[in-house]
């Protein structure tokens, strides 16, 4: 896989550093990994929650969704699982930083 | 110079260079019965392909978001109508392959069914909640049916559409634990019968191939839920209740698919959720017969036309297997490693072969039932769904 969705990534982290400057970025993971996450994001998250996050059985993760939640508790879900809804726990495949990477990801507008 | 030929000789030559380019215009007359349909989902384009020949005839772009995307056929099938994710119902033609007419209808859904007259479209919506009716012709609005207002205070999400005789439509409501009824033999005033109390989390439904039985899956509880609609004042039962009996349920990270190829003959094949099992159950009386162990979280349970074997593919990490079910041992009998992400599984109409979409390897496998051999592979783009022209005549799908 190109770097593509990593560089435009990281220019969405500049831009937000200068718009949003309370908010910290979490470090990009190293390549090939940061790739592969966001293909896990888009394809098997993107099942449930829609390939645009636009939600579907699962609830909406777009920006305006998640606005205001917490990025902890946000990262907690995404490693934990929600039980007793079908929000599986990903910590078998995802560590901290990686869910928070991700919520951060979200959380400025994920695109395909 | 015209004046030169004889008026019975011009009208001779017109009709013959007429015809002659009549014939090198239209395309070469041919049948739909063994096209299909297969998903881009990416890419918001479709494939028609031939599964005789096991070839791609053409794409046609422009569809919209297909993420979870289905399809069902006009009763003639030479139509093919995409239900996408972003809400929007595209008629594509097979034999054109034009995108004839696209109508946004909601904005987010889940996928349709046809009605049994072949003149109305039903589509689920997941928002706003509901089921909405077109005319299968022009996909004008016909009828706009909100679901009931579900635990998260709006119109529930609705799962599991299918058709029944009589121009009926069974489905189930995620977020209100019902199964629904929908008579549209007057198509611009639908009478709905609900059956309340379905059991919890309703995640999708099916109908029995005789268009008798809808049964919705459950995710909130180890089950089925059954309507008879032979016997609709019984209302729903429980079947295959218990069936993980106290073990710990896992993960699921991908929720199942059910639909009417789950019942071949006297059983009904269908996936444990939480437990890696297919289970097995007697297709009249719904009793258990058995729960089949397999790798990993099926996702869907497909039996083979003649129901000698099920095929069963993965929910994420195990998605790029395959595994084939012997029936009457029960047993499996083969894994299969045909690619990566394994979405979706279609049999020919009689089952000798079963085309298989692996979207992280961008391509079609097409496998020998027989043998289990590959046969072929295509190239197609983040393929998902593969849907082949014969369920135009079949109920249920
Ligand atoms: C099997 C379906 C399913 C899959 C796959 C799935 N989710 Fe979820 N997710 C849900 C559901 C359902 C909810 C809503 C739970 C509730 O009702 O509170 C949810 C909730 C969430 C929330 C909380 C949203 C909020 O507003 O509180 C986050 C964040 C989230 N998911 C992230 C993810 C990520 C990241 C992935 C992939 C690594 C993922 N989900 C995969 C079903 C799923």
């Amino acid at each position: 896989m190109d770097s593509g969705p990593v560089s435009r990534l990281l220019a969405a982290l500049l831009a937000c550093g200068l718009v949003l400057p309370a908010m910290a970025a979490p470090a990009a993971p190293a390549e090939p990994r940061a790739s592969q996450l966001l293909q896990l994001l888009h394809n098997d998250c993107g099942a449930c929650h829609g390939l645009t996050f636009r939600g579907g059985l699962g609830s909406p993760l777009t920006p305006e969704a998640l606005q205001g939640k917490p990025d902890d508790s946000l990262a907690a879900t995404i490693l934990n699982g929600r039980p007793g809804t079908p929000m599986p726990p990903w910590r078998p495949f995802l560590d901290e930083e990686e869910a928070k990477w991700l919520v951060y990801y979200l959380k400025q507008g994920a695109r395909p | 110079m015209a004046g030169l030929l004889p008026e019975a000789g011009r009208t001779a030559l017109i009709l013959t260079l007429s015809l002659l380019l009549a014939a090198c215009a239209a395309p070469p007359l041919r049948g739909t019965g063994d096209l299909g349909v297969v998903i881009e989902r990416a890419s918001g384009s479709v494939q028609v392909v031939d599964n005789t020949h096991q070839r791609s005839l053409g794409r046609i772009q422009g569809l919209g978001d297909l993420s979870h995307a289905s399809v069902v056929f006009s009763r003639d099938a030479r139509y093919a109508y995409v239900f996408g994710r972003d809400g929007a119902i595209s008629k594509v033609d097979l034999l054109t392959r034009q995108l004839v007419q696209r109508v946004a209808q909601a904005s987010n859904s889940i996928g349709g069914a046809i009605s049994s007259d072949g003149k109305v479209i039903a589509a689920q919506n997941y928002e706003p909640g509901g089921v909405r009716l077109f005319d299968a012709d022009n996909l004008a609005l016909l009828a706009d049916i909100p679901a009931v207002t579900g635990h998260n205070g709006k119109p529930s999400r609705v799962v599991g559409l299918a058709d029944l005789p009589g121009n009926r439509f069974a489905y189930a409501l995620f977020d209100a634990d019902e199964i629904d009824v929908l008579d549209a033999s007057d198509p611009a005033h639908p009478v709905l019968a609900r059956h309340p109390g379905a059991g919890k989390s309703p995640y999708d439904g099916l109908a029995s191939m005789d268009g008798r039985y809808f049964l919705a899956g459950l995710y909130g509880e180890d089950g089925l839920s059954l309507l008879d609609t032979w016997r609709p004042e019984q209302g729903v039962r429980r079947v295959l209740a218990g069936y993980g009996r106290g073990e710990q349920a896992m993960p699921v990270y991908k929720m199942p698919h059910l639909r009417g190829w789950s019942i071949a003959g006297e059983y009904a094949f269908l996936p444990a959720i939480g437990h890696h099992e297919v289970l097995m159950a007697d297709s009249r009386s719904w009793a258990q017969v058995a729960a089949v162990p397999v790798l990993g979280q099926p996702v869907f349970v497909m039996a083979e036309p003649s129901g000698r074997h099920v095929w069963v593919n993965f929910a994420f990490p195990d998605n790029d297997k395959v595994q084939v079910i012997d029936v009457p041992s029960r047993q499996v009998i083969k894994t299969l490693q045909p690619g990566r992400a394994i979405l979706h599984m279609e049999f020919t109409a009689r089952g000798d072969a079963v085309w298989l979409s692996s979207r992280d390897d961008d391509k079609l496998v097409v496998i020998d039932t027989a043998t289990l051999n590959t046969r072929s592979t295509l190239p197609a783009r983040e393929p998902s769904g593969i849907f082949f022209s014969w369920r135009a005549g079949r109920m249920g799908m």
